[in-house]
């Protein structure tokens, strides 16, 4: 902090410039989208999206089917990057690092289609989840039962129901339950921004409103977009919403004035949107 | 336990009574180490060298196959290429009949050199075949592994070509001529021990948990924090400890060594060897060269009982691997772990 006072400029500028320059910079936001692109072939899955959500934000990203929301994401964890343009997470410019470094950097995501470890136990892929977040990936040296990380694993597994079936092998588990270990994956470590993409996908009503509750008890500094089709799960548990269309942005609110929204109502709310 | 799948061989830190509960987890593989440690008293020298010698060495070898490939999803053919690898630099930098060549270096150096060339190619190796899957990983490994043969069968000023090297002098330390046979026997029993338990700990160690992560969802991997491709090399690195040590051993145990040690045939023997004997758990690695090793041994024989050829042994290696693939594509392990679930259903079915 010392140090960015000695950089500001000697004359009695106004505060604004800084924050205007902070804001420029790009170091005020968790996610910095400007100008990002991505095309697959001929197809423009995003078309110049310019997109920031402050540290803390909960965004909902909604858009039909094919709109670019997965693609999206996919452009800001790295696991596809962007054609064009540039990703900055809390001010770094993060858009060729690859997306482990980005993991480490704090960034945690949840797929729309379960990426799990099949053939290893539920434990199992929880304590990757934390080891991946933490020193000691390459260990030779076994983990002990009392090893703080064994601690984090049991209570990430008792926050998503799954004591029960701990140490099954996660390919003989129920879908929602494999749904429910895709959000604990993500919660891993200590995140600071966390991608949702469809996480009610597959969840029964019951375990909607697990998820719901894990949403709002977040720490009030981890921000999250969530990509949701579900209104009743989306706007409960975001401040702010982003419209996606055809791979661009077309409105951006608060869930109140979007819900509100004439273009929004017939185009999504009002139309036979599954 | 000992057989259990490799995902869940034991949940990370389950407490308990914990040296009982060793011992009766591992009491099977305790009790084949006891048998093989007393094995001398009870058989010949052929036995020991030229059945339970080789299968231990070429076990060895196997395993540090089914280590990438169980746990890491990657096929490698080249770890008869780094097992040759080490072979050709311990004759080379230490003793062989040719002097011309050989720069007959103390043990404790060739040795510890010979291991590290060999790793150092096992892990190029591993490098250019990180970013590769399924198919092309083979390829790659298998153009490795033919090149490396031609080079040894083309080369005379340090593979002395075709005819490669003979009547490898014995290696002395401790006092102890460790090619005769019984300290040989020892020595091999003490390094396929020592890499078999490795593998089984480092299973279970963070490495290798996530080493399995790696071949079950790379993407995820990426996307928790792990670097796919650096753990990949890794990997690639450990196996080729085991397979180099196994290198070493072979030259001592044949008293040869020439491009037939790591030709194309050997590299497919070994891949036949890991696969018949399953990838699931390292005891199939064992398992499989002893099934080759008897069937190398007596299977010529049998053949001109019957009036057959002898030399057709190769076929029947390659009957048994057809039908082991085809009825068990998990190998003997999937056939040992699938009897012992029927028998504990039907157990579980008397008993209610
Ligand atoms: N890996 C891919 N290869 C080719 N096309 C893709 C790929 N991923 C997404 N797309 C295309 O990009 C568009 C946006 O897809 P996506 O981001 O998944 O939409 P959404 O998540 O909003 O449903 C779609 O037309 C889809 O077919
Ligand atoms: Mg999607």
């Amino acid at each position: 902090m010392a140090g960015a006072r000695r950089n500001l400029p000697k004359g009695n500028k106004p505060l604004s410039t800084v924050a205007e320059r902070i804001a420029a910079a790009g170091a005020g936001n968790a996610i910095e989208l400007r100008g990002v692109s991505r095309l697959f072939g001929a197809l423009a899955a995003l078309s110049d999206i310019t997109l920031s959500v402050r540290p803390g934000e909960r965004r909902a990203v909604l858009g039909s089917n094919g709109a670019g929301k997965t693609t999206l994401l996919n452009c800001v964890t790295g696991d596809f990057p962007p054609t064009a343009g540039t990703v900055r997470f809390f001010g770094e410019d993060v858009t060729t690092l690859p997306p482990h470094e980005r993991t480490r950097r704090g960034l945690r995501r949840t797929y729309q289609i379960s990426l799990l470890f099949q053939r290893l136990s539920v434990r199992d892929n929880v304590y990757l989840a934390c080891r991946g977040a933490s020193r000691g990936r390459f260990s030779l040296i076994r983990t002990r039962a009392s090893d703080a990380i064994m601690q984090s694993v049991a209570d990430l597994i008792t926050l998503v129901h799954l004591e029960q079936v701990a140490d099954r092998l996660v390919g003989e588990l129920a879908h929602g339950q494999q749904r429910q270990l895709e959000i604990a994956l993500a919660l891993a470590g200590a995140p600071r921004f966390i991608l949702f993409d469809e996480p009610a996908a597959g969840l029964s009503p019951n375990e909607r409103g697990d998820l719901v509750a894990i949403l709002t008890a977040l720490p009030p500094h981890i921000g999250y977009i969530i990509i949701e089709h579900d209104m009743d799960v989306a706007l409960r548990v975001v401040e702010s919403v982003t419209m996606m269309h055809n791979g661009r942005i077309f409105k951006e609110g608060a869930p109140r004035a979007i819900e509100a929204d004439p273009e929004v109502q017939q185009l999504y709310l009002g139309g036979g949107h599954g | 336990m000992a057989l259990s799948e490799t995902g869940t061989a034991r949940p990370i830190g389950v407490g308990g009574d914990a040296l009982s509960r060793w011992f009766s987890d591992h009491a099977p593989t305790l009790l084949l180490g006891l048998l093989l440690v007393l094995l001398p008293a009870a058989t010949t020298d052929f036995v020991l060298d030229q059945i339970v010698g080789w299968t231990l060495v070429l076990g060895m070898i196997a395993l540090s196959l089914m280590f990438l490939a169980g746990y890491g999803g990657m096929v490698s053919l080249v770890q008869m290429t780094v097992a040759g690898l080490a072979g050709y630099s311990i004759t080379v930098l230490g003793a062989s009949s040719l002097p011309s060549i050989s720069l007959f270096w103390p043990w404790w150096v060739a040795a510890p050199l010979a291991i590290l060339i060999a790793v150092a190619f096992g892990t190029l190796a591993g490098a250019l075949s990180a970013r590769t899957e399924g198919i092309y990983t083979i390829m790659i490994t298998l153009a490795l592994a033919s090149a490396f043969f031609y080079l040894t069968l083309q080369n005379w000023s340090i593979f002395n070509g075709f005819n490669g090297f003979t009547s490898i002098p014995a290696p002395i330390f401790l006092g102890v001529n460790w090619k005769s046979a019984l300290p040989l026997y020892y020595l091999i029993l003490f390094c396929a021990g020592l890499s078999y338990t490795a593998v089984l700990y480092v299973s279970r160690a963070p490495f290798g948990i996530a080493l399995q992560g790696t071949r079950d969802n790379p993407r995820r991997m990426e996307a928790i924090g792990f670097n796919v491709t650096a753990h990949r090399i890794a990997a690639y690195a450990f196996a080729a400890v085991i397979a180099a040590i196994g290198g070493i051993l072979l030259v001592w145990l044949n008293n040869q060594i020439s491009p037939g040690t790591a030709g194309i045939q050997a590299t497919i023997d070994l891949l036949v060897i890991a696969v018949v004997g399953g990838l699931g758990h390292p005891i199939g690695a064992f398992i499989g060269a002893f099934i080759y090793v008897l069937l190398r041994t007596f299977a010529l024989d049998a053949l001109v009982a019957v009036g057959l050829d002898g030399r057709r042994f190769q076929t029947i290696i390659g009957l048994g691997f057809l039908i082991i693939v085809l009825f068990s594509p998990d190998g003997v392990i999937g056939l040992w772990r699938r009897w012992l679930a029927r028998a504990a259903t039907s157990r579980r079915g008397t008993s209610r």
